[in-house]
């Protein structure tokens, strides 16, 4: 698949969608095909400080439990308690309505350290 | 009826035996406020019911006395029915835990005995047999160390080192002590690191827990040295006896440098696995830890055997009682049926298995560590055909009725498929199940579908496990008993 | 004995097909310093007679139980075990089968654990329930440990009353885990002290009855603790008649499921009995099996939630339990089942009026008393004119098995004794007993 252009990427699997000094946080389309069926989303407090490699978030399927880290350093400031409730939306749509978690980057320079789409792409393939 | 409580309508019940003193009356005895309201929604099944209920599902099962049970470190080997007789002993069966001592001295002497075996195979100099299970064993293991390090006021010592090949269990024992853990890489030759090792010793390590040989079935060949590295760096060496079958009779881990070591007597000493339990899992420890050990210990004088309490750095009771003494007993009749030679015969029998298994199953299944291995080995489902998983593969040998090998462990093999034959199996089992896997293998490449519809001749087929965690029904739904 | 199949020729055989020439090749990688520290057991090889005759030696060393009269309690009872209990333990599928991991083939267990922990609802009153801990004293521990985890204060409050090996197992998980144990005291009735329940704690702990056999008020306890969670350790018989805990708002039940159908077997193996609120589902140790159906749309049952367990989540696990008391567990089902709701209220009516009988007729010698007044259910304690010690020596010598004195009196219980009763305890027993504690000096 093609990866949406606007987002950048990690190797863990995370997409990055900078909104200012904020940036929307989520794991990537192969990320949740990787992981299967997600029973169980669990959500950073707001207010959490995070440096860039923390454990974000901890995604459960029926076998596996995997830890999100955190792409860039930042304060939590939004958490999607949708996914929450429903954690197959992760699977579902997880560059829309899948995101996890909005943080106040500490340092937008940050990003330019994270792969742009065809980058991803490319590290996929290779694989 | 799929459970008891679908049997319908109200049987007449068990007979109990009539009130033979005067009755005073249940209002009169229990207030009426400290009384239930709602009766248990528990049905009474007359006799025939009952058993034909659990004989019927008795027959959904697989038990080792079915056939072939090659699950890597679980050690499924033949379970003694003579030990069943024997731990059904009035005797033994009767003896209650707080009767005096004067009354129970042959079930002391009984776990005295057992006691002492298991110190001896194990080159150790003291034992606990009050763990009920090999990962309670290690959480008393962890207790030990960590009242070991306190009384020497040595409390930064809070890291276990774990190869990366640990049991779940490891980790999950030091961290509920308060431990934290450091994985400690294995190298290419799927061994511990020496390298990464000695990076990482320092005066915060508490100690190392090791499982010799390792989950992928090779002997640490480096293990003096490493036992060597960590007491140098103060700290203790906790074996994890689930693999002892690969070594029994034949070296003791108390000569490797282990200071702490559990049995799984469910594993090596064949008592039965019970679907789950009960286990018992005995910690034996070199001379530093024995002041530590549980009480009440069991000791022997000219007057008999008595329960010692008086041990004031013990790290206290890990059981109610002094361990599961119905199946330390088992444990005890097999290690006189076999004896030293018996004892040895064991690994010899279960290490010869595995390598010819290994040997013939290399042919066609990846083998990540090719070498002469121990008592299991791993291979990987890799690589077998267009969107295999070792999953298909497992499920598919359930349809040629073996149970499947032990899968996805350990983590650091993909797609990991661990494989113990134990001691009991013959050479004639051995090629059938060689076979079998052949044809799966074949099956894989020219007709994938037979693997991802397994299993076929199973009882059920597969389970949707995102339903059951995804819509919990873990009591039964007496309001939609369709459910 | 071995239990070996390989012929010589079998081993040879593949010997060759491994490519080495001796059994000794295969232990190469042990190093030689290893192997020569080796030393033998120092036994010999015993054929299945030999072996039956050395075990079957030390049996006389233990009392002959038939010719003798338990009282004895402390959560292990001498309940009667109907035969059909240990027929279906033994059988082989249910014994020698392994941990249910790969359902399809363990659907017998499954069921029957499914059923266990739907038996433990019904007669706790809880939403859920585990397939078994090791046994009552390491369940309460673990129930405390959970406490911890969702209240978040390493502190927790625990009544005097509880059975002292309760206690003392828990002492030793509280004082390595880090978590202080504060006791609240009972009163002169033999219930815990409700004015001196403490504050900032994690959990109370309860024992419903406790281990003076006195029945506990639960109504209204919750509402005092805030957000401390209250844990109740139960006698399963006991709640044939008595209030579930689950009815009362406890948050964690736990409890020793010997009384349901397994031997005293000197102390183990026995059976943790383990139960919750749904809501601290997530935070439950050990496994839980539950409902689902299989690819073509059969009911049928499998492990679930495992990501709590310890192969899966490893370091930050619910707990480190793997191995349970399955089979024991099984006992239990086949136990209950053939006794039923109204069996198993009978029964329990049974060792309450036997357990008051005899208190009564013991309490009007001269010089015995009730030494508390609660209700109790089928063990009492006892004031004694006298030495307990001696007393409990000459009703010893009589055949008669009871509690050694010493725990009542750690417990500030002094001069007196307990006695457990149960339906087994026939009128002619339980009048000998009377008769013997009238003559003692």
């Amino acid at each position: 698949m093609t990866y949406p252009a606007q987002f950048r990427y990690t190797k863990e699997h995370e997409w990055v969608s900078l909104e200012g000094n904020k940036a929307r946080i989520g794991i990537t389309q192969h990320a949740q095909g990787e992981l299967g069926d997600i029973l169980f989303v669990e959500l950073p407090a707001p207010e959490t400080q995070l440096e860039k490699g923390d454990t974000l978030a901890t995604l459960e399927s029926v076998k596996a439990v995997s830890d999100v880290y955190a792409p860039m350093s930042g304060k939590v400031v939004e958490v999607n308690e949708a996914v929450e409730d429903s954690p197959e939306t992760v699977n579902e749509d997880p560059h829309g309505k899948g995101w996890l978690v909005v943080i106040e980057v500490a340092n937008p320079a940050q990003v330019d350290g994270l792969l742009d789409a065809g980058a991803y792409e490319k590290y996929l393939s290779d694989e | 009826m799929n459970t008891i409580f679908d049997a319908k309508g109200k049987r007449e019940g068990k007979v109990l035996p009539a009130l033979d003193v005067p009755q005073q009356g249940l209002e009169k005895l229990v207030p009426d406020s400290l009384r239930r309201s709602r009766k248990p929604r528990i049905p009474a099944l007359s006799e025939p019911e009952l058993v034909r209920h659990y004989t019927r599902l008795s027959k959904l099962n697989y038990g080792v006395d079915d056939g072939l049970y090659p699950l890597g470190s679980c050690t499924m080997k033949y379970n003694p029915k003579v030990n069943e007789d024997l731990a059904r002993l009035p005797a033994f069966a009767g003896a209650h835990p707080l009767a005096d001592e004067r009354l129970v001295q042959g079930s002391l002497a009984l776990l005295h005995e057992a006691s002492r075996y298991l110190c001896n195979i194990a080159g150790l100099s003291d034992i606990t047999l009050q763990p009920a299970a090999g990962a309670h064993g290690e959480l008393t293991g962890m207790f030990l160390f960590d009242r070991y390090f306190k009384e020497r006021g040595e409390s930064k010592r809070k890291r276990i080192l774990l190869p990366d090949s640990a049991h779940g269990t490891n980790p999950a024992s030091a961290t509920i002590s308060g431990f934290s853990t450091t994985q400690i890489p294995s190298g290419e030759d799927g061994m511990v690191d020496l390298v990464a090792l000695q990076e990482t010793l320092d005066e915060t390590v508490a100690g190392i827990m090791l499982t010799v040989p390792n989950t992928l079935g090779i002997f640490e060949e480096r293990i003096l040295e490493i036992t060597q590295m960590v007491h140098a760096a103060g700290g203790l060496c906790y074996f994890d006896g689930a693999n002892l079958n690969a070594f029994l009779g034949q070296a003791r881990p108390g000569d490797m440098g282990a200071d702490a070591f559990h049995f799984n007597l469910h594993k090596t000493l064949s008592t039965p696995h019970g679907g789950g339990g009960p286990g018992s899992g005995p910690v034996a420890v070199s001379q530093c830890l024995v002041d530590f050990l549980p009480v009440p210990r069991i000791t022997k004088d000219e007057n008999g055997y008595h329960f010692d309490w008086n041990f004031p750095h013990s790290i206290g009771c890990m059981h109610s009682f002094y361990g599961n003494f119905g199946v330390i007993l088992k444990a005890y009749a097999y290690i006189l049926l076999l004896g030293d030679d018996g004892l040895h015969a064991v690994s010899d029998n279960a290490v010869l298995n595995a390598n010819y298994l290994q040997e013939q199953l290399k042919k066609t299944y990846r083998l990540p560590y090719d070498r002469l291995c121990k008592h299991e080995f791993v291979l990987s489902g890799e690589k077998l055909g267009q969107g295999i998983t070792t999953l298909d593969i497992a499920k598919r040998l359930i349809d040629y009725g073996f149970h499947p090998p032990t899968v996805y462990f350990p983590l650091i093999v993909h797609e990991a498929l661990m494989i113990e034959p134990t001691e009991c199996e013959g050479k004639e089992t051995l090629d059938r199940f060689i076979s079998v896997m052949e044809k799966i293998a074949l099956e894989a490449k020219e007709n994938p579908e037979l693997l991802h519809a397994a299993p076929q001749h199973a009882p059920v087929q597969r389970l949707d496990q995102t339903r059951a965690a995804r819509h919990p029904i873990l009591t039964y739904p007496f309001d939609e008993p369709g459910t | 004995m071995r239990y070996i199949a390989n012929t010589e020729a079998d081993r040879q055989a593949m010997l060759d097909a491994i490519g080495v020439s001796s059994l000794e090749e295969l232990f190469n990688d042990i190093p030689k310093q290893v192997r020569n520290r080796y030393q033998p057991v120092g036994l010999p090889e015993r054929s299945e007679l030999e072996t039956v005759r050395e075990v079957q030696k030390l049996a006389p060393l233990n009392a002959a139980w038939q010719q003798y009269t338990s009282f004895l309690g402390g959560g292990v009872y001498d309940h009667y075990i109907p035969s059909v209990v240990s027929y279906v333990t033994s059988r082989s599928e249910f014994s020698t089968a392994y941990t249910p991991y790969q359902p399809e083939m363990s659907q017998g267990t499954l069921t029957a654990m499914f059923e266990f922990q739907t038996l433990l609802c019904e007669l706790t009153g809880m939403d859920v329930a585990n397939s078994s801990m090791y046994d009552g004293a390491t369940a309460l521990a673990e129930a405390v440990f959970m406490a911890e985890r969702i209240v978040r204060t390493d502190k927790v409050a625990v009544c005097r009353s509880l059975f002292p090996h309760y206690r003392r197992v828990l002492d030793t998980y509280c004082q390595a885990a880090g978590i202080k144990v504060v006791e609240v005291p009972y009163n002169h009735i033999g219930r815990y002290d409700t004015d001196s329940l403490p504050k900032g704690i994690s959990a109370l702990v309860l024992q419903n009855p406790n281990t003076f056999g006195i029945i506990e008020e639960m109504n209204g306890l919750k509402e005092q603790l805030g957000a401390a969670l209250l844990i109740v350790a139960v006698n399963p018989i006991s709640l044939g008649l008595i209030s579930a805990p689950g009815e009362a708002g406890a948050d964690i039940v736990v409890g020793e499921g010997q009384p349901l159908g397994l031997s005293p077997s000197f102390g183990g193996p026995f059976l943790g009995l383990f139960a919750c609120r749904k809501q601290y589902l997530r935070n439950m140790p050990g496994r839980i099996i539950g409902r689902t159906v299989d690819a073509q749309g059969e009911m049928a049952y499998t492990m679930t939630s495992q990501t709590r367990e310890q192969h899966i989540r490893r370091g930050r696990a619910t707990s480190n339990i793997c191995t349970n008391s399955t089979l024991c567990a099984l006992a239990a089902v086949v136990y209950l089942a053939g006794l039923g709701g109204d069996g198993l209220q009978e029964l329990a009516l049974l060792n309450l009026e036997k357990a008051h009988y005899l208190a009564k007729r013991i309490s009007s010698l001269p010089g015995y008393s009730l030494a508390f007044s609660g209700p109790f259910f089928n063990e009492f304690v006892i004031r004694v004119p006298g030495d307990p010690q001696s007393i409990c020596r000459q009703l010893t010598q009589e055949k008669i098995l009871l509690n050694n004195p010493s725990s009542l009196s750690e417990l500030g219980v002094e001069q007196a004794l307990n006695f457990a009763v149960t339906e087994q305890r026939t009128k002619e027993e339980l009048d000998s007993l009377v008769d013997v504690l009238r003559d003692v000096t």
